[in-house]
């Protein structure tokens, strides 16, 4: 019987490892960078979500929009804790619509931090027609919506390529051996020293796309560094409890001859 | 039943309870006697009750933040998972919950297939079970589509239009379902009413499923009929309450792993793409719990009969007291059967997984193995067990195995082993 169940297992146990070099085999392997929001006591790194939010604001807007965030949560605990002054300077920056006023009329205002993040375009019909008839997607949640998340983000965004010989690709699409498919309609974003970064930093390919992924991750995922505090110590007091109902359980049920 | 009569000790309780017997009950769920050879497996009775619990205060709390509207409903429950006072916890509680839900509930399902749970007199128990399985699967599978993601809209699409494969009437059906041509409002608010409603139903039928356990008592890993109360019984509380909350806790914390930790990775990533009517998915799958079902109705080529053999792959279930034809109940006593047990186990591992592929060469033809065994193993296997196996002797009571000295010391000894294995 014991022999029985140990075929099953490495049957079950075989047909996953094949199956996983077999989608190995369709896309590469991630590219390799180390992120600080992993772990136990996952933390984003401060200075590098505020990197790249510049990058965010610099290159990806003019595209790709994050409607489910708003300029007060710039300065909010976890995520880049921008100052409030600086929060506020960034709001100002962009233009909303807004009204109607006391006479009726529409009015153009600059943003506040209870606003949400101003749109490039102001409609999916228009986006895709300044576009080639591909959408930007939103990035407000885009690391939880794609399979592989920030390694997939960060791969993609430094996985272009000269299409492999003998493949041709029609105007406005490119190469990309991380995308589904390897043809993205995104040209590659980000290229050495295509910004300046305002702490000095080394704009690399690398380092950008590494800052815009932390921020991506963040603005997808606001609540992180709480989360992680707080599983700590509901997993901690969880684990202390548990001991100690087991030696109480131990001890009541010393009184009756059956183990427990 | 208590045996005995229970008289409380203060006047007014005693008025009160000649009124409205709550101390009656009270006291005979405290004293309930029980058996005290149970093993863990048999706490997640009382794990499955907490997950309930815990997906109705959680859902409660969600459905005063979350708008059941199609233009609204993915925008609400990103609001709830960034603006609302820690509902980013609550949601992932919720979402995981379910999968825990279903994890604590297949186990539950599996322990009663070994030790025989099901069989007389625990019939009604056990189809109780098998109607709140089903109620889960409804609850859960709604509750999936009110986030509005792809999955959602395209994992609504998927399972309703199955009901178009009824003759005749199943297009009507389909569309009286959706309330219009397509999925859409009218299906989602119609389904975040039911998601609402289903979980109390469930907690009517778990109320029947625990009155209808207390009739005959707990079954127990030898599966022997035991006098209660007596020296093989122990009071409810405080020996099983003890152990039950021990379990519990060792349960929460692996929950707990996944809420702070990996709160995502049960979920589907293109559930975070707000549903889009004109963009399929490049897989639609459903959640881990229904792939095997899922598998099993992708291996029939035809649609009308892939319904036919989803559902009653799980109304089977209803049936195998009577299936079952062995007068044994425990597997610990029935070798041949231990065997066929644990190849259902690894059949419906394997329909789960091949249920997540696509339904395409090997993975096909492993589907339709699969599901043809399983049915074999209900329809064929099991009732030719009951008169072909033969048992090994049964102990006269659960605490001779356990005390020793009995000519049974071998039944005892295969039950420990058992248990370590399936440990």
């Amino acid at each position: 019987m014991r022999k029985l169940k140990n075929i099953f297992f490495v049957l079950i146990f075989s047909v996953i490892v094949l199956n996983s070099s077999n989608s190995a085999e369709k896309s590469p392997p991630f590219l390799e960078t180390k992120w600080t929001f992993k772990g136990l006591f996952g933390k984003f790194d401060r200075a590098s979500l505020q990197r790249g939010y510049q990058v965010y604001t610099e290159v990806c807007a003019s595209c790709h929009s994050m409607k489910y965030l708003t300029y007060r949560n710039l300065a909010e605990k976890g995520g880049p804790e921008f100052s409030e002054a600086e929060a506020k300077a960034i709001a100002a920056s962009f233009e909303v619509t807004d009204g109607p006023d006391s006479t009726g009329e529409m009015f153009v205002r600059p943003a506040k931090l209870s606003d949400k993040f101003v749109m490039p375009y102001a409609n999916e019909q228009e986006a895709k027609a300044a576009n080639g008839g591909a959408y930007p997607p939103d990035m407000s949640v885009l690391v939880k919506a794609r399979k592989g998340g920030a390694d997939y983000i960060y791969s993609l965004l430094l996985g272009y390529s000269e299409p492999p010989e003998g493949e041709e690709l029609d105007d406005g699409v490119y190469y990309n051996k991380f995308m589904y498919g390897n043809k993205i309609k995104m040209p590659a974003p980000l290229s050495d020293d295509l910004i300046e970064y305002t702490d000095g930093t080394k704009a690399t390919a690398e380092q950008m796309s590494k800052d815009v992924t932390n921020f991506l991750m963040w603005s997808a995922e606001p609540h992180l560094e709480q989360r992680h505090k707080t599983g700590f110590r509901v997993i901690a007091y969880l684990i202390i409890l548990t001991v100690l109902v087991y030696f109480t359980m131990k001890k009541i049920w010393s009184r009756v001859e059956s183990k427990v | 039943m208590s045996d005995h009569e229970y008289t409380p000790s203060s006047k007014f309780g005693k008025w009160f309870n000649d009124r409205l017997p709550l101390l009656t009950l009270a006291n005979h769920l405290t004293d309930y006697p029980t058996p005290k050879n149970l093993n863990y497996w048999w706490t997640f009775g009382g794990i499955l009750t907490f997950c309930l619990i815990t997906q109705i205060v959680t859902g409660l709390v969600l459905a005063m933040h979350y708008i059941a509207h199609a233009d609204m409903a993915f925008s609400s429950v990103e609001h709830i998972m960034r603006d609302v006072n820690y509902g980013w916890l609550l949601r992932y509680v919720h979402a995981n919950g379910a999968s825990m839900f279903f994890l604590a509930v297949y186990i539950h399902i599996f322990r009663s297939l070994f030790y025989g749970s099901y069989k007389s007199p625990r019939e009604i128990i056990w189809i109780l079970g098998i109607i709140i399985y089903l109620l889960m699967m409804a609850a859960a599978f709604m509750g999936y589509v009110l986030p509005w993601g792809q999955m959602s809209f395209w994992g609504a699409t998927v399972i309703t239009n199955l009901f178009s494969a009824i003759p005749l009437v199943g297009e009507s059906i389909t569309t009286w379902l959706w309330g219009g041509y397509s999925v859409d409002n009218p299906t989602l608010t119609r389904f975040f009413t039911l998601h609402y409603l289903i979980p109390f139903l469930i907690l009517g039928l778990v109320v029947l499923h625990i009155w209808a356990l207390h009739v005959p008592g707990n079954n127990n890993p030898v599966g022997i009929d035991i006098k209660k109360p007596s020296k093989d019984t122990v009071p409810f509380h405080p020996y099983i309450v003890i152990k039950d909350a021990f379990a519990l806790l060792m349960f929460c914390i692996v929950f707990a792993l996944f809420v702070f930790y990996q709160p995502n990775i049960l979920g589907h990533a293109d559930n975070y793409i707000e549903a889009d009517p004109l963009v399929t998915p490049a897989h639609i799958v459903p959640e881990w719990y229904l792939l095997p079902f899922y598998a099993i109705l992708r291996s029939v080529p035809d649609k009308l009969m892939g319904v036919v053999a989803m559902l009653s792959a799980i109304l089977i279930l209803a049936a195998l007291p009577w299936l079952d034809t062995s007068k044994v109940r425990s597997a610990v006593f029935r070798p041949l059967f231990r065997q066929f047990y644990w190849i259902l186990v690894a059949d419906v591992l394997i329909l789960g997984y091949v249920g997540a592929m696509p339904a395409e060469g090997l993975y096909l033809l492993i589907a339709r193995v699969a599901t043809a065994y399983y049915f074999a193993h209900f329809l064929i296997i099991l009732p030719v067990l009951g008169w072909k196996e033969k048992t090994t002797p049964l102990p006269l009571s659960i605490t001779e195995p356990v005390l020793g000295g009995s000519p049974n010391l071998a039944a005892a000894r295969s039950d420990e082993k058992i248990e370590k294995t399936i440990k």
